[in-house]
C-alpha cells in the first residue's frame, strides 16, 4: 500500500474507472429537467381528467408528444443514476448488484414504454 | 495520504452521530425520499400514457384509478415531491457553484424550498 501514490489513485479516471462521469450526467439531466419538468407537468396535468379522445388530441399534438418523449428519456436516465447512489449508500455485496441491475434494467424498460406509447399517440393522431 | 486507512472508514448514511437539524439534513433526506417517490409516480404516468396508447377500455380502467380520489391523493403528494425536488435541485447545482454554502444561508434556503414547493403545488391545483 505504501507504494501506491496519489497519482496512481486517480489515474484511468478513478477506482470506478469512469471520472466524474455519473456526476456530470446527473447535473446535465437536471437541467434539462429544469425546462421539460415543469412543461410535461403543465400539459400532463392539464390531460389528466380528460376523455379518452381529448387525450389522444393533446398527444397527438407534435410539440405536446415531443416533450413528454423528452421528459419520460431524461427523466428516467436522471431516476436510474440517482437510484443507483442510494442503492450504493445503503446496500452492499450481492443485494447491492441485484439490485443495481434490477434499476437499469426496470429504469430503462419504464422509459422506452414511456417513449413507445407517446410516440404511438402522436403517430397514429 | 494513499496509505491512511483505506479499508475502516464509515458507512455513508452515518446518520446517529449527528445532529440533524431540519432546514438543512431534514431537507436534504426529503430530497431523497421525493426522489425515490417521484420514481414510483413515473411508473404511474407511463402506464396511464400505455393505456392512453392501447385503447379506449384500457385507458378508462386506468384513468379511472388515476381520477380516483386515491389516484388524486397520491397524484397532488406527487406534484409537491416534483416541487421540492425541482426546487431542491436548483439549490445543489447553485451549491457545485460553491455559492450559497454558508450555514445561516442554507438554511435560509431550505426554508425557502419548503414554502416554495408547497406555494407551486398550489399554483397547479388551481391551475388545473
Amino acid at each position: 500500500m505504501r507504494f501506491l501514490t496519489d497519482y496512481k489513485r486517480v489515474e484511468g479516471l478513478g477506482s470506478a474507472h469512469d471520472g466524474v462521469h455519473h456526476w456530470w450526467v446527473q447535473r446535465m439531466t437536471a437541467i434539462a429537467l429544469l425546462v421539460l419538468g415543469p412543461l410535461f407537468l403543465f400539459r400532463f396535468a392539464n390531460a389528466l381528467g380528460g376523455s379518452y379522445e381529448a387525450v389522444r388530441a393533446t398527444y397527438g399534438n407534435w410539440w405536446n408528444a415531443f416533450i413528454a418523449a423528452a421528459f419520460v428519456i431524461t427523466a428516467m436516465w436522471h431516476l436510474v443514476l440517482g437510484l443507483q447512489v442510494v442503492i450504493e449508500d445503503y446496500t452492499g455485496g450481492a443485494v447491492r448488484v441485484a439490485l443495481l441491475i434490477l434499476v437499469q434494467l426496470l429504469g430503462w424498460a419504464l422509459g422506452a414504454a414511456g417513449v413507445f406509447a407517446v410516440a404511438t399517440l402522436a403517430i397514429s393522431a | 495520504m494513499a496509505d491512511v486507512n483505506r479499508g475502516n472508514r464509515p458507512l455513508s448514511p452515518h446518520l446517529q452521530v449527528y445532529r440533524l437539524p431540519p432546514m438543512i439534513a431534514g431537507v436534504s433526506i426529503v430530497h431523497r425520499i421525493t426522489g425515490v417517490g417521484l420514481g414510483l409516480t413515473a411508473v404511474l404516468v407511463v402506464w396511464w400514457l400505455v393505456a392512453a396508447a392501447t385503447g379506449p377500455d384500457y385507458f378508462r380502467f386506468v384513468d379511472a384509478i388515476m381520477t380516483s380520489w386515491f389516484g388524486d391523493l397520491v397524484l397532488t403528494v406527487s406534484v409537491w415531491a416534483f416541487w421540492f425536488h425541482f426546487l431542491n435541485g436548483i439549490r445543489h447545482l447553485v451549491w457545485d457553484t460553491g455559492r450559497g454554502l454558508d450555514k445561516m444561508l442554507a438554511r435560509k434556503s431550505g426554508m425557502g424550498i419548503v414554502v416554495g414547493s408547497i406555494v407551486l403545488t398550489l399554483v397547479v391545483i388551481l391551475a388545473v
